[in-house]
């Protein structure tokens, strides 16, 4: 077994420093070492997306990343998605729009559709489905998953508005 | 891509009733949008230990011997298990809700004792401190095998001269059991009037054969099990499981001790499709926690759940149909071999049930085949059996269409089977929608638009599965504040706890947001069968119904004793109870009046019901095929289902979605590669290519609802039917696009392709 490793991280907006072993994905280091269990694992190959999270803004399969990549980076999770007790737009979409069956893959989706309408606030159907691509449901057949990503850009639009009005 | 959506999202609300037919959002919602919500593979009890199974890289072989020593003397390996720590059940059969098992099969199927029957096979397993250590550990066991030549392929296995598989494995044939042994672990018939004579009445006659691949299930989430045993003789047993109590008698007799010593808590589960029901992981974690005496987590890889669970079987058939010159179904037989795995057991019973159910067939006769191949024990998916017998029969009929010259929905209209119809196995059907749900396909507005354009084709086909009851419990506390807890045995695979909570609320009169709905551990409710057979919301649902009831006599008995009334004055009705002269107290007043005086109102349900009422679907698949290549896109897509009620629309509408695209995924592109030596070529997600939302357009569903008079509020399981029809519905859908008749799944693009350029060079293509 390698000597541990010291990584020094920000994970939802707290700066941390974890022990890992260097051959430990960043997966394994969220779900077994920091109990975030939130980010799932469906094939720890890097072809079902359950895994998702946010590197410095980029949606990436954390089975496919090791823990010790993550030195300086600033990650997000499915937990760090719902700001203040509020549930994003994105997540309140989801729900209204009866997204999630098993709700295995949720949280991937949510933080792929969440890297999908930082890049293109208001994509068309296509455009989801294909950012969507590497993401694989077995329950919904996508119909309402792509419909509450629709919804949710509209929702951030809208909330958006309301916030420069504010302002 | 897109399409006109049926978008039934903002129907608000069933004329008959307040709560059902509205859409609340799901009350575990919140905690599956956050990762809250705890999977399987979620839990860490202190001081846990990992466990890793070794598997067998052969497909057949004999075990002559387990050498544990190397990887016993790891440091950090607390323990190693192999067949002989489970206790053997003797050759017993139990029902596990979807499908009966032999115990003695599932002892060897979890842990190989003498042999392994299939690559990916159980043969021990580690428990050590870390994932790592257990794996570095597992393999270093030796084990020594005598390598069996294997056979894989169904039609192959039947032959006698073929690798036999269990020597004491002897075919029963129409009831008998045979004398030498064979790979034919059973051979059934079904009978229905005569059917020479019905064929001798035949103007057309369609005779086809047809093979489908081993497919699996494909829920994202593994396998995984997590044990403690107390040394008190008590274990506790976390794990995603489509039923809780079907596990808790599982391993109590594979470990050997009472069911009331186990205690399973299910966990939230990522998916089941009916390959989470028989147990894999959970005895071995039981076992490895008693030689270590701490909490033991085994967790399948993506490449373990393909390999060594649930896949649903390949087949071999063969149907003919006769049918008249006005368009009459005469006759009907049919012959189908399922693979069943390396054990006996698969659901071709259930296949042969359902070949020829959609319609009115006068004269039949089924045969099926229970064949053991060494490929993993098959098991139950959605609807099991019936897609594939779908396949056979509606491509059939699609071809008597043809010659008939007669629109296909028509034809189903025709032939529908309707209340009074008898099944060739025997049943006569009770009031059901197979004529409804074509109706509804026959008048949908994708039907009325005509397709054009250059290789593009429109199949219709249907399906039919039975759905099932069996037992359910649930408990219902009034609290204080007008709202109820509700406690039920039944594991929410998709939106289940609401669908239940809102029967409940509909029977008490009070809003769906006012149910808090639980699902417990095996010691906490009463004994609930599977999340399985399309059941939890026909049977939970009328658990539910029948604890509100409770609560409804309960309220009455004390309103009585409050106005000093007879309860035969009072009646519940409308969210409360009301008596003569305007006497009248709301379930609010109510809940918070016996909060003060008296004992605390607790309502009850246990159901075991009869009445289950089948499930009928039609769909519409336009699709458009690539003649260069064979890829087949789905450009459109309809599906219209008899669900009885719709409790909750959005989640039947999901059902009904997600139903067709595995069944669309079946149809296109799933299947098990196995070369030679019977080793899948193709276990991972990359290369066993299920569908992605790029390769599809939106579902739209279409709700019928013919209310089954078997259920208080009318409903027929939802869940298994939409994945029936899809296969048969693109082939024909092929057919018309570049007129090649497919009768091999799936239709990938280099089978359909073989079959465009077999024609071209037969004769001139049909466009
Ligand atoms: S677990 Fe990472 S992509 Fe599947
Ligand atoms: S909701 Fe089950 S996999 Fe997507």
């Amino acid at each position: 077994m390698a000597k541990k490793r010291v990584v020094s991280t920000t994970i939802n907006g707290k700066s941390i420093e974890l022990l890992c072993e260097p051959r430990q994905t960043l997966l394994e280091v969220l779900r077994d070492n920091l109990d975030l269990t939130g980010t799932k694992e469906g094939c720890s190959n890097g072809n079902c997306g359950a895994c998702t999270v946010l590197m410095n803004g980029r949606p990436v399969v954390s089975c496919l990343v090791l823990a010790m990549e993550a030195e300086g980076a600033s990650l997000e999770t499915i937990e760090g998605v719902a700001q203040g007790g509020d549930l994003d737009p994105i997540q309140q979409a989801f729900l209204e729009n009866a997204a999630l069956q098993c709700g295995i893959c949720t949280p991937g989706f949510i933080m792929s559709t969440k890297a999908l309408l930082t890049e293109n606030p208001n994509p068309t159907e296509q455009e989801a489905r294909f950012y969507l691509a590497g993401n694989l449901c077995r329950c919904t057949g996508y119909d309402k998953i792509i419909r509450a990503v629709l919804d949710s850009a509209q929702r951030r639009q809208a909330a958006l508005a309301a916030e420069r009005q504010h302002s | 891509m897109a399409t006109a959506n049926n978008d039934l999202r903002h129907t608000n609300g069933h004329a008959k009733y307040k709560v059902i037919g509205t859409r609340p959002v799901r009350h575990d919602g919140v905690d599956k949008v956050t990762g809250r919500a705890r999977y399987g593979a979620d839990i860490h009890p202190s001081g846990m230990l990992y466990g890793v199974v070794l598997r067998s890289p052969h497909a057949h072989a004999r075990i002559r011997s387990i050498d544990t020593s190397k990887a016993a003397s790891t440091p950090g390996v607390r323990a190693i298990v192999t067949n002989k720590d489970l206790l053997d059940p003797g050759n017993r059969m139990v029902e596990l809700g979807e499908g009966a098992v032999n115990l003695r099969h599932l002892n060897h199927n979890v842990l190989a004792a003498d042999k392994v029957y299939y690559r990916g096979h159980a043969v021990a397993c580690v428990a050590a401190d870390s994932i790592h250590i257990a794996e570095q550990a597992a393999a270093l066991i030796c084990v020594d095998y005598e390598v069996l030549p294997c056979v894989t392929d169904v039609q192959a296995a039947m032959d006698p001269k073929a690798p036999l598989l269990h020597a004491d494995l002897f075919t029963e044939e129409l009831g008998k059991i045979g004398t030498k042994p064979s790979n034919i672990a059973k051979h059934f018939r079904f009978e229905k009037g005569d059917v020479a004579a019905g064929f001798s009445k035949a103007k057309f006659v369609v005779e086809r054969e047809f093979k489908t691949s081993t497919v699996h299930q494909g829920y994202i989430e593994p396998h995984n099990a997590t044990a403690l045993w107390n040394p008190d003789g008590h274990i506790t047993v976390w794990c995603s499981t489509q039923g809780s109590f079907t596990v808790r008698q599982q391993v109590a007799e594979l470990v050997g001790v009472p069911i009331s010593h186990v205690k399973v808590v299910p966990m939230e589960i990522g998916g089941g499709f009916g390959g989470k029901i028989r147990v894999y992981l959970e005895p071995i974690a039981a076992v490895l926690s008693r030689k270590t005496g701490a909490p033991v987590k085994v967790v399948m890889s993506r490449a373990d759940v393909f390999e060594a669970t649930g896949p649903t079987p390949g087949s071999y058939m063969k149907v003919k149909l006769g049918v008249d010159a006005a368009g009459l179904i005469t006759a009907g037989e049919a012959q189908i071999a399922f693979e069943a795995g390396g054990f006996p057991g698969s659901p071709v019973g259930a296949a042969a049930m359902c070949v020829f159910a959609c319609y009115e067939v006068p004269n039949g006769k089924i045969d099926g085949y229970d064949v053991v191949v060494n490929r993993p024990q098959m098991s139950a998916y959605r609807a099991p059996g019936a897609t594939q017998a779908a396949f056979a029969m509606e491509t059939v009929i699609d071809e008597v269409c043809e010659q008939l010259q007669i629109d296909p929905l028509e034809f189903r209209l025709k032939n529908a089977a309707k209340e009074g119809t008898r099944r060739v196995d025997g049943p006569v059907f009770p009031r059901i929608g197979m004529y409804e749900a074509t109706l509804a396909a026959r008048d949908s507005a994708h039907y009325k638009t005509p397709l054009t354009g250059k290789h593009r084709g429109r199949g219709v086909a249907s399906g039919f599965w039975f759905n099932i009851g069996l037992k359910s419990c649930c408990t219902a506390t009034v609290n204080a504040d007008g709202s109820v807890s509700l406690v039920e045995g039944s594991t929410d695979i998709g939106g289940s706890r609401t669908s239940i909570a809102m029967q409940l609320a509909e029977t008490l009169g009070i809003r769906a947001e006012d149910v808090v709905p639980a699902v417990v551990d095996t010691d906490s409710v009463g004994y609930t069968d599977v999340t399985g057979g399309s059941r939890v919301t026909f049977a939970t649902g009328w658990a539910a119904y029948e604890a509100a009831r409770d609560i409804q006599r309960q309220l009455i008995n004390r309103a009585a004793q409050i106005w000093e009334r007879k309860t035969e004055e009072l009646t519940y009705q409308d969210g409360g109870v009301s008596g003569p002269n305007g006497l009248r107290m709301t379930f609010q007043e109510l809940a918070a009046e016996v909060q003060k005086h008296g004992e605390p109102v607790v309502g009850r349900g246990a159901v075991d019901p009869e009445g289950c009422g089948g499930a009928f679907a039609t769909h519409v698949v336009d699709v458009e095929v690539d003649a260069e290549t064979g890829k087949v896109e789905i450009l459109r897509y309809t599906a219209t289902q008899d669900v009885g009620t719709a409790i909750h629309p959005s989640y039947v509408e999901g059902q009904i979605q997600g139903g067709a695209v595995q069944g669309i995924g079946w149809a296109l592109n799933e299947e098990y590669f196995y070369d030679a030596q019977g080793v899948m070529r193709n276990s991972t997600f990359l290369d066993y290519r299920m569908p992605t939302a790029l390769d599809l357009p939106m579902i739209d569903p279409v709700i019928v609802e013919v209310p089954n008079p078997g259920h208080p509020y009318g409903v027929r399981g939802v869940g298994e039917v939409p994945i029936v029809p899809p296969p048969a519905a693109i082939a024909n859908a092929i057919y018309r696009a570049v007129g090649v008749r497919m009768q091999e799944l799936p239709m990938s693009p280099p089978r359909v392709l073989k079959q465009i350029l077999a024609a071209i060079h037969t004769s001139s293509p049909r466009h």
